[in-house]
């Protein structure tokens, strides 16, 4: 292998913006254009829209996110443990089961504040 | 027998730009423009038959006949589609950001595209065959649930909005389960590449040895694509079309390009993951490997669509609450019965 | 020609990553910036790629651009503004901030002319997640399960605060 599989990654990647660039400007040459006020309100069941549509979101929204954070941040030392769970040993397996430990408790905190709860 | 048609293909393109003279950086840059063409094509006609077949399972399920008129068995229904949403104007609404909300479209497919690249169609017959194929899928795949949400911002619509968040809310707390469900194949198989744990289950398939994992990522796999019964994000009949509501002609068409594309790469992961890739059961090799990839995957697909027009949506509260306190607990469990579980097949011998 | 690609490659992914940074920075639209910000995380996992660090890249792409943004993104749409044109409101300091990226600058310049670079004594392994693994859970063990105590402390202050908010609204109500 001449390329490194990562040039292929970028090409994909070259190929996945040229799928949907090339039908969006596709469709905007030939699509017509026919202006009408209405046609360019936001959509709401036909009503007239009242307010700012950005509105303050709840807190929950963001209790998810952080909780997203830190359990993701886990799983990646979680993957290269399983790779070399085989070689490791039993010494390698108890300081996953204390690390994972550690973190159950934490998911056992969040359950408990209620953080994990939709209100 | 057919076996290797493609690899066959592929091997006499690098053959015949040896033979006339091609250096091999450039032949091997042809050889990958070449495969990622053939995945485009390949993946396109599938999006366009399961949009079709989806319709189909739909009418059959409901006790209908479905789409019918245009071409045999109205066959070509999508084709004339996409043609007709090809021909409509992409409407800009007022007060909308405009970059973004035409970024997000065309930003739409590059995930699945990207996770396509790694994807072994066959004995063989990946495209790119990365040392962490299952990883960088997972990586790749995160990526998706920010460009939603850029469409849904970007709108200036309230429906969008709260389409958009539920969104973000929903990928992030199916992800965690998703990512953890596959721990425990990783740790039978002691790799990440995706020929090898395919090659690992020529003896049992790991639908048999973690069916509890497989369960966990196929449920959050629904979730992960959106789709009946974690389908509030576009639960048309309380917030429209959720992060689409704005969305017309073309630009509505890639959401659905790849939300069809999202959901091939689940099944693939669940066929490669769990099913046995490309290996034939019970050693019926007179089909070739990349046929049984394809009818492994369709099952998958096929259950993805029974499921969506058998069940009906649930409530946000139920949807997360299942997530955090049902999955995610059940998936550590799952990584942790694994290790003890290997341990005492080890000292019994194994 | 292996390492002028790498090099073409380094230098395009570090002025997008400048590029973006800056963005991130000057946008008076804060959703933006977040955006941006996504941008100059995939970079920084090419970055990685030249480095073949393959793993590392993933991480970066599936913790910093799949989730730290989403978090960002969250804290975004806790702050109600009507205008979203002028919610980056702490970047009108252009003046004093370049003044201290220049001091910065010089100060990484001259270390990095400096420093007697010494190339690595063995190659980059071909399988790097194992190799992390290994130094993981063998030699560098404490730092492994400090880092779970980190996330954990993380954690429990984080609900904390949200439960302090919450509380404040429901007050506000």
């Amino acid at each position: 292998m001449v390329l490194s599989e990562w040039t292929g990654v970028l090409l994909f990647f070259i190929g996945g913006l040229l799928v949907g660039g090339g039908a969006i400007v596709t469709s905007y040459l030939i699509h017509p254009r026919r202006i009408q006020a209405q046609k360019y309100e936001p959509y709401e069941c036909g009503v007239d829209t009242i307010g700012p549509t950005w509105v303050q979101f709840k807190t929950s929204y963001f209790l998810y996110a952080l909780l997203f954070v830190i359990f993701d941040v886990e799983t990646i030392y979680l993957y290269p443990w399983a790779v070399k769970f085989q070689s490791l040993g039993l010494f390698a397996f108890i300081e996953m089961i204390i690390f994972l430990f550690i973190l159950i408790v934490g998911l056992w905190y969040a359950w408990k504040e209620g953080a994990l709860e939709w209100k | 027998m057919g076996e290797n048609i493609f690899t066959g293909i592929a091997e006499s393109l690098r053959a015949f730009l040896y033979g006339a003279g091609v250096p091999p950086l450039a032949s091997e840059l042809i050889v990958l423009i070449v495969k990622l063409l053939a995945v485009i094509i390949f993946v396109s006609l599938n999006v366009v038959w399961l949009v079709y077949m989806e319709r189909k399972i739909a009418a059959y399920i409901q006790c209908r006949i479905g789409p019918n008129r245009v071409g045999p068995k109205g066959l070509l229904q999508t084709v004339a589609d996409v043609v007709k949403l090809l021909a409509k104007e992409i409407i800009i609404p007022r007060r909308v950001d405009k970059v973004v909300y035409l970024a997000a479209p065309i930003l739409v497919f590059v995930p699945p595209m990207l996770a396509f690249a790694v994807i072994p169609w066959g004995d063989g017959m990946a495209p790119i065959d990365l040392n962490i194929g299952v990883f960088y899928i997972l990586a790749v795949g995160s990526l998706s649930t920010i460009i939603f949400w850029m469409g849904g911002w970007s709108s200036n619509n309230k429906y969008s909005l709260v389409g958009g968040m539920r969104v973000v809310a929903q990928m992030v707390s199916y992800e965690l389960p998703l990512v953890l469900s596959l721990l425990g194949v990783i740790m039978l198989t002691g790799t990440l590449s995706i020929t090898e744990i395919v090659n690992a289950q020529r003896g049992t398939w790991f639908i048999f040895a973690q069916p509890l994992a497989f369960l966990i990522y196929f449920i959050a796999g629904v979730s992960e694509v959106n789709r009946v019964p974690f389908d509030l994000v576009e639960g048309e009949s309380e917030i429209i079309a959720g992060p689409y509501t704005e969305y017309s002609g073309m630009a509505y068409a890639m959401y659905m390009l790849a939300e069809y594309g999202n959901m091939m790469v689940i099944s693939c992961m669940c066929t490669i993951m769990f099913l046995g890739g490309w290996l034939a059961p019970f050693g019926w090799t007179f089909l070739p490997s990349w046929f049984w990839f394809f009818i492994k995957v369709y099952l998958m697909i096929f259950i993805f669509m029974w499921i969506r027009w058998t069940y009906p949506r649930i409530r946000v509260d139920q949807l997360l609450g299942f997530g955090w306190k049902v999955l995610v607990p059940l998936s550590l469990a799952n990584i942790f019965v694994t290790g003890v579980g290997m341990y005492i097949y080890r000292a019994i011998g194994w | 020609m292996e390492g002028i690609w790498t090099a073409v490659a380094f230098y395009l992914l570090a002025a997008t990553i400048v590029v973006s940074a800056l963005l991130v920075v000057m946008l008076k639209n804060i959703v933006h910036s977040v955006l941006w910000l996504a941008v100059c995380f995939v970079s920084m996992g090419g970055l990685f790629l030249t480095l073949d660090a393959d793993f590392l890249a993933a991480v970066q792409v599936l913790v910093y651009a799949g989730a730290v943004c989403i978090m960002v993104v969250f804290g975004i749409m806790l702050i109600q503004r009507g205008n979203m044109g002028s919610t980056n409101l702490f970047n009108n300091q252009t003046k004093a901030a370049a003044g201290v990226v220049a001091l910065v600058l010089v100060v990484c310049g001259y270390l990095a002319a400096t420093t007697p670079w010494a190339s690595p004594a063995f190659a980059v392994p071909e399988k790097t997640v194992e190799s992390i693994a290994e130094i993981m859970l063998t030699k560098y063990v404490i730092p492994f399960e400090v880092a779970a105590i980190l996330l954990l402390v993380a954690l429990v202050g984080a609900i904390f605060l949200a439960k302090e908010v919450k509380k404040a609204d429901a007050h506000n109500d």
